[in-house]
């Protein structure tokens, strides 16, 4: 919903998993870790995942924010789904999920007061994080609870490991600690760059090629395989 | 209206929203490729950034004096609305403004640079006047950042780039190299 990029990658998740051994429920948890991992294959929510990951406390809280609006309003969503009419859905999903955001404002407001104002605005704009509105839009408003349940806590678990890496490697390379304790000694020289805004491009970029590296690779490897198979059953015949 | 010039110019290059806060991700990603259309989103920005000034204006000094808490929710729903309506307005007196504007207007209304410009107003307090022109700026500030975008990546086409790194994450890079250029306003709002 937000930008053409999200229509592109809003796919995922619609129907049953098919053509896969593992059982529905178990399926609904485990896509949204790795393989339709929002930030990292679906390229959704990318403002947070930059924005407040300049230390390792910022990104914990704000995917445990994330995590709960999520599954919260997964969990309405579905609920009520049977009973909103189709041409008002996305009105409905967006206000659910603002109900859902100012709590959790108004909880991390109490419970984390420093880290709440490090966040500032990026609290409140859970809202528009593309990740929970098109979780509802595919997943939530067609399956029943449970599953959109499961799905929720999947894709929150995904977003929640994508924020630990990125606040791990920007805290750890831009000023040489971990949650605040120091890893490297006083001689280290921070590489400050890394916890302003263009290490979050960069650290971003760098976690994505990765990922294009590996995939590249295991996808090389599997035709390698194939065409061993295919040359040892020539053989064979 | 020194005031007024920094609030202009500091919420277009110094906190530019793209490169210094990462509003307007998604557009800046998805619609970047071209400059004419950078610049049609561009102008779209303004044109809802304005709009939602002046409605979150209205809502802050008219209707939400009482209920704070409920700011996100009317926030969203009153830009939402407005924007549709804006939309069927244009396209039933100028069709050919429609036509360059059209489709990029639905898909700005959810973009979190329109919710954070309402937050920012809100929190900063911004005058009517203030506000208009915080939006000017901040619009003026992503359509820089996408025609800059663009730009680079329509010189940068035919260029024989290694295959894993083809897509987001080359343009994440360059996003980086600009924001690092855009660091160095940095400075000019301190001497302020």
């Amino acid at each position: 919903m937000n930008g053409m990029v999200s229509h592109a990658h809003m796919h995922g998740g619609g129907g049953p998993p098919t053509g896969r051994k593992a059982p529905p429920a178990r399926e609904d948890l485990l896509k949204g870790f790795w393989r339709e991992n929002p930030v990292l294959i679906q390229l959704l929510g990318l403002c947070p995942t930059l924005a407040v990951t300049n230390s390792v406390a910022n990104s914990v809280v704000m995917g445990i924010a994330t995590f709960f609006v999520l599954v919260g309003s997964s969990f309405l969503v579905s609920l009520v789904r049977r009973r909103v009419p189709n041409e008002v859905r996305i009105a409905t999903y967006i206000v659910i999920i603002a109900t859902f955001v100012t709590v959790a404002e108004m909880i991390l407001q109490a419970l984390v007061p420093v880290i709440y104002k490090q966040l500032g605005a990026f609290v409140a704009l859970i809202v528009v994080n593309c990740i929970i509105l098109g979780r509802q839009e595919a997943f939530a408003g067609k399956n029943p609870v449970g599953r959109s349940v499961l799905d929720a806590v999947g894709m929150g678990i995904g977003f929640m490991i994508m924020m630990l890496i990125m606040g791990s490697v920007r805290e750890v390379l831009g000023s040489g600690t971990l949650l605040g304790v120091s890893l490297f000694g006083p001689r280290f020289e921070p590489w400050v760059i890394m916890v302003l805004p263009p290490g979050g491009f960069f650290t971003l970029a760098f976690v994505l090629l990765a990922v294009a590296w590996w995939k590249e690779r295991t996808a090389k490897q599997a035709k390698a395989a194939e065409a061993r198979d295919l040359d040892a059953a020539g053989r064979a015949a | 209206m020194g005031d007024l010039g920094w609030i202009f110019f500091s919420s277009m290059v110094v906190n530019n929203f793209t490169f210094m806060l990462f509003l307007g991700l998604c557009p800046f990603l998805g619609v970047s490729g071209k400059i004419d259309t950078a610049l049609r989103m561009g102008a779209a920005d303004i044109f809802v950034l304005v709009m939602t000034a002046v409605a979150v204006w209205v809502l802050n000094t008219f209707v939400l004096t009482q209920t704070p808490y409920l700011r996100l929710i009317a926030f969203i729903i009153v830009i939402a609305s407005l924007v549709q309506i804006v939309e069927m307005v244009i396209k039933k007196l100028s069709p050919a403004l429609f036509r360059a504007l059209g489709i990029y207007l639905p898909l700005i209304t959810t973009n979190c640079a329109v919710l954070a410009l309402a937050i920012f107003q809100t929190t900063r307090e911004y005058t009517f006047v203030q506000g208009v022109v915080f939006a000017v700026g901040s619009g003026a500030g992503l359509s820089l950042a996408l025609v800059l975008m663009a730009s680079i990546r329509e010189s940068i086409e035919l260029v024989d780039i290694p295959a894993v790194c083809r897509g987001t994450a080359l343009v994440l890079m360059i996003a980086g190299s600009l924001s690092l250029a855009f660091m160095g306003f940095a400075g000019l709002l301190s001497s302020s």
